[in-house]
């Protein structure tokens, strides 16, 4: 029963990328920015838990809130200060700009504190393993996984239930509109930060949990899968973030398990590139016309 | 100015510095340090100079040049140490291979618009690191050895054909074509302007240019490995031209000679590098998001009250 459990990683592999597939999906379809700031923000999450695990010795849930909220409030501030001057740029600019703040997360992070790898102690969570027919199934794995899918049954109550959340998707929806109706747009972008970098920061720490090993460059790649896997549901799409996360979790599992491991990298840009080529409003999406 | 007469001028200054250059380098002025910052400049000014082509004048928003560096890197290295032919037919068969990679990624790629497009070509970039990572003939993680066979004059000569080439094609009926698509691709369109061939030849000239500049890469740094071509070199080579601003060729040539000399000065701080670099890329989106230039040229300051005074 191989493959029932590469199927188990996939599924907590992929829990990771939902969690940050939803922080660029929520910002992409409110902004229409591509926040490449965002994987940095998960390095940022990752090493805030490290820190409050190790040096002040809290457990796994007061440090991933401590977490979320260090993020949240580091999202708001990254969109403060970099993004909210750049609402009428042109998309080009606000590309750059992002690039460069993500940049700019790095290698501060790289200067306040070098650029040495941590590792996360291993008995933040018990660990038994167990078999479940026939596959060898880590409690870390499914605990990991109820994590994430909790956060986004939260993250689903929070836009459909809350004003926030209605304010945030009628302003995802028609940004001049919801100004018209009284909303307070610019509030409502700092929510939307906010959320989308707490779950960021969240996703850090069971990353940190699950994978141990955790450095200043280490946002990138996850970062940019993520952003694939919300191109893969519909970028903009909330559910869309999470199938994609998914999805592309178990098909760098299956491609590692054939034994082309060293490949894993290159098959989500190659999803990417067919989603993008064949489907460019992804799973969920919509086709809407280009109007002049 | 007339054309022609503008042509020889390019090419008397052109030669001129190429002497000043070599009488330093010959004379012992300038040491091994310094001469090698000069070669690490011409290549960041034909990589600054070959995207520009296609950010600048086509507007096609493309994050993945690395890709084409490392293509020519590695064509010209196998080339040159493998079959054991000439350097400048390495580095010719190099750009050509880079530019059949840029007419592979260009033709799919090309299609989608903005943010999707530079998202494809940072997919494809990355695809081609990974490739050259998984094949062992050209040593896989642990990279190549390559001699060093760039000079001044090798690098200077690619220079002032990129240089000509790119400024050439902006100025024929192709480049106002790409031009015309970055202002308004709909509207170009409408024009009847062939927008999908415009952007594929203008990124396969940018990607041959990139291929060039790779040759001469490989042939100076005596090891080339798939690390050297990740993302943060395709930055790199962005910030070039958006530094100097997007639409100018001078301007892009500016800022890699500014930017060149700065890393090379902080090569013992990278940090600090990185830092500086990030910060003037938001600084400079956010309060000048043209550029430096602008779409203006260097030689636009010159001769400005005749035009001023013909109207057109």
């Amino acid at each position: 029963m191989e493959w029932l459990q590469q199927l188990i990683n996939g599924i907590s592999l992929g829990s990771i990328y939902a969690l940050i597939a939803l922080g660029y999906t929520m910002v992409y379809g409110i902004i229409k920015l591509i926040n490449f700031a965002h994987g940095d923000v998960f390095m940022v999450g990752a090493f805030v838990g490290f820190y409050a695990i190790k040096g002040w010795g809290l457990g796994f849930f007061p440090a991933l809130l401590f977490s979320m909220a260090f993020c949240a409030v580091f999202g708001v501030l990254i969109e403060r200060i970099a993004y909210k001057r750049l609402r009428n740029a042109t998309r080009i600019a606000a590309l750059i700009t992002a690039i460069g703040m993500s940049l700019l997360i790095e290698y501060g992070v790289i200067y306040v504190r070098g650029a040495q790898p941590e590792a996360y102690p291993d008995n933040v969570l018990p660990s038994t393993t167990f078999n479940l027919f026939g596959a060898q199934i880590n409690s870390q794995s499914l605990f990991i996984l109820a994590v994430s899918l909790g956060l986004m049954i939260i993250l689903q109550i929070i836009v459909h239930r809350t004003k926030v959340g209605k304010a945030m998707r009628a302003v995802s929806h028609d940004i001049d509109a919801a100004r018209l109706m009284g909303i307070n747009v610019d509030r409502t972008i700092s929510y939307t930060f906010a959320i989308g970098s707490a779950l960021a920061g969240a996703a850090g720490v069971i990353f940190g949990v699950y994978y141990t090993k955790i450095e200043p460059l280490m946002g990138i790649i996850p970062g940019l899968k993520a952003f694939v896997a919300a191109v893969l549901g519909g970028i903009g799409i909330i559910p869309g973030a999470m199938v994609g996360g998914l999805i592309l979790g178990v098909v760098e599992s299956i491609v590692s398990a054939l034994g082309f491991s060293l490949w894993r990298d290159a098959a989500a840009f190659i999803i990417l590139i067919l989603i993008l080529i064949f489907r460019p409003t992804g799973i969920f999406g919509k086709n809407t016309r280009e109007k002049v | 100015m007339k054309k022609v007469t503008k042509f020889w001028l390019f090419l008397i200054l052109a030669g001129v510095i190429y002497g000043i250059g070599q009488a330093l380098i010959q004379t012992g002025v300038l040491n091994a340090f310094y001469s090698n910052m000069l070669t690490l400049m011409i290549i960041n000014i034909i990589l600054a100079v070959s995207l520009h082509l296609v950010i600048g004048i086509t507007g096609q928003f493309s994050i993945g040049h690395a890709g084409f560096l490392a293509v020519g890197a590695y064509v010209s290295a196998i080339i040159t140490m493998k079959f054991e032919l000439p350097f400048v037919l390495a580095i010719i068969i190099g750009g050509i291979v880079a530019a059949l990679a840029g007419l592979l990624v260009g033709i799919p790629t090309l299609r989608l618009r903005g943010d999707y497009l530079a998202i494809a070509t940072l997919g494809f970039g990355e695809i081609i690191r990974i490739v050259f990572l998984n094949i062992e003939y050209v040593g896989g993680a642990a990279g190549m050895m390559v001699s060093n066979m760039t000079t001044w004059t090798s690098a200077f000569v690619c220079l002032v054909i990129t240089i000509l080439v790119i400024s050439n094609f902006t100025n024929s009926r192709h480049g106002r074509a790409c031009i015309a698509i970055r202002e308004n691709e709909i509207a170009a369109d409408a024009m009847g302007i062939n927008t999908t061939y415009y952007k594929v030849a203008a990124f396969a000239i940018g990607s041959f240019f990139a291929g060039i500049a790779g040759g001469l890469f490989s042939h100076n740094f005596y090891i080339i490995q798939p690390t050297n071509f990740g993302f943060l070199k395709s930055f790199d080579i962005l910030i070039f031209v958006v530094l100097g601003g997007l639409g100018s060729l001078s301007g892009s040539v500016i800022s890699a000679i500014l930017l060149t000399i700065i890393s090379t000065y902080l090569q013992q701080y990278p940090e600090t590098r990185m830092i500086i670099y990030s910060v003037v890329l938001v600084v400079v989106m956010l309060y000048r998001p043209q550029g430096l230039m602008g779409t203006r040229e260097i030689t636009d300051f010159f001769g400005k009250k005749k035009s001023a005074k013909g109207g057109i």
